[in-house]
């Protein structure tokens, strides 16, 4: 009895007119698709974008060139030298991140025990040649300084689970 | 009509019915080539809406200019020729598939009047002149000189073969029951009929008495077409593209046009001979083109819509659906016809 109704299910396409009445009812459906330029998906605070080093309320940078960030990149994108300044403290004298070797794990920032180096939101950038994703301190400094409020902000939010 | 004629005359002297011949060509070739812009746009946006998605809606208001926007960007692509391809089946190949997909719309009736070619073995042609089009893909398969393309060659062919059997056993009940080759005469009979006298002419049609050749044709339709659910002959997972791998650019876009020619052909032809070509479903409307083009509208629907809903057969099922049970299905229905029409239930005379 069992297979008779297999054949008889199978000769009028019973799960074939299934199969088109969900496409069928999908047709209809709400479209999800975001139109990415003008419309954008809703962003995290732990977003892991372009970087970007921070400074002190002072103007002091915070970056004190423990090199933590270095060793655990498992990219090696940042090259660190350092030496001490002429009030003796430590800074770094080179702070570069090769973009086109980072893999944006987040390890970097997690590893620093200063807040100093912090990954933005910004996700939009780009480089015509291959050394325009080459960031020295100067231009991750510029970056902190310009997202320095929306930096803030996300460390605020991100405080309460950490 | 006349003066057309008469000036037509005029400028050409002799060579006019060449001419004219040519005009006509031309007005069935250029809206042909136009819809098949226009298929390939309407497959993405529907496709594209049943999976939740909006499709190309980028260029022009809708993504209407896209197909205009896709065919530029095929033709001035380079055309790249394997170097241990054999080159000039190579070229030709593509030639050979679209022809045949233009050729067989010569005896396409529009309307009773509306046809380029009225012959009375027009369905004969038809099924000649689309057998022709396998050679196409045979060719481009086996002068590429890739496995991928020889196996999609290989299997497109013998898929095509297998189902031309199904398709032609369903066109036989229909030709029985018209007792005509002629595809105007085809849907002139489905005009007559009890249904057609209470003016629900739409019951009168091949479709409701032919049911399940109806469902055989279609279904053997989309795989001689080589579309999805069937479309094992360019498989992406499997043979990447098939027989049509090695081919860019216009080369490229000759079997893109011919296979969807072919679909809205296909489409033609099953509005034709089971869906009442050119009536109109109810006694009170006019018979007009509107009609068959509702109609293969409907029928293209329901092919991008197999599309978007099932996954690809497995060879040795595809085989098995053709031979071990279209193929019955078609030869009991047969004989079913064969006895209706000599019993005294007959419905046509």
């Amino acid at each position: 009895m069992g297979s008779m109704k297999e054949v008889f299910n199978s000769l009028f396409l019973k799960e074939l007119l299934k199969g088109m009445s969900v496409t069928g009812k999908y047709f209809f459906a709400r479209k999800i698709t975001v139109q990415y330029p003008e419309e954008k998906t809703p962003q995290s605070f732990r977003f892991r974008g372009l970087h970007a080093l921070r400074r002190y309320p002072n103007g002091e940078e915070r970056c004190i060139a423990c090199k933590l960030c270095e060793a655990i990149c498992p990219a090696m994108a940042i090259t660190i030298e350092a030496e001490p300044r002429d009030d003796g403290s430590r800074r770094t004298t080179r702070y570069d991140i090769d973009l086109t070797k980072c893999i944006f794990c987040g390890f970097c920032e997690e590893a620093c025990p200063v807040d100093a180096v912090v990954e933005t939101r910004v996700f939009e950038y780009h480089g015509e040649k291959r050394g325009d994703l080459y960031y020295t301190k100067q231009m991750l400094l510029a970056n902190g300084d310009r997202y320095e409020d929306q930096i803030a902000q996300d460390r605020q939010a991100d405080a309460a689970y950490r | 009509m006349d003066a057309l004629m008469n000036f037509g005359q005029g400028i050409f002297g002799g060579v006019w019915p060449a001419v004219w011949t040519l005009i006509k060509i031309v007005l069935i070739v250029a809206p042909l080539m136009l819809g098949v812009a226009y298929l390939t746009l309407a497959e993405r946006k529907v496709i594209g809406y049943m999976q939740v998605r909006i499709g190309p809606n980028r260029v022009g208001p809708w993504g209407l200019i896209q197909p205009i926007a896709d065919g530029l960007k095929l033709l001035f692509k380079e055309i790249i020729i394997p170097g241990r391809s054999s080159k000039g089946v190579f070229i030709i190949a593509p030639m050979l598939a679209i022809a045949p997909a233009l050729a067989a719309w010569a005896v396409v009736p529009f309307t009773d009047t509306l046809v380029l070619a009225n012959i009375d073995a027009s369905l004969l042609y038809i099924m000649a002149i689309t057998s022709i089009g396998v050679y196409g893909i045979i060719l481009s398969g086996w002068a590429s000189n890739s496995k991928y393309a020889f196996l999609g060659a290989m299997r497109s062919a013998a898929q095509m073969i297998s189902y031309e059997i199904a398709m032609g056993f369903s066109l036989i009940c229909v030709l029985m029951i018209s007792n005509s080759l002629n595809l105007v005469e085809i849907v002139n009979v489905q005009d007559q009929g009890r249904f057609a006298g209470m003016g629900l002419n739409f019951l009168s049609w091949n479709w409701l008495p032919l049911f399940p050749m109806f469902i055989v044709y279609l279904i053997s339709g989309t795989a001689e077409l080589n579309r999805a659910p069937f479309d094992v002959a360019e498989g992406e997972s499997e043979i990447v593209a098939g027989f049509h791998i090695e081919y860019s650019g216009m080369a490229f876009a000759l079997f893109f046009l011919a296979e969807y020619a072919n679909m809205i052909l296909v489409a033609a032809l099953t509005s034709i001979m089971f869906l009442g070509g050119w009536l109109s479903p109810v006694g009170f409307l006019p018979d007009g083109i509107i009609w068959l083009l509702a109609k293969m509208s409907f029928v293209l629907l329901l092919f991008l819509w197999f599309r978007a809903t099932f996954p690809r057969y497995r060879y040795d099922q595809l085989m098995r659906l053709g031979w071990k049970v279209f193929i019955p299905i078609c030869l009991i229905w047969l004989v079913v016809v064969g006895v209706w029409m000599m019993s005294p239930f007959t419905i046509w005379k």
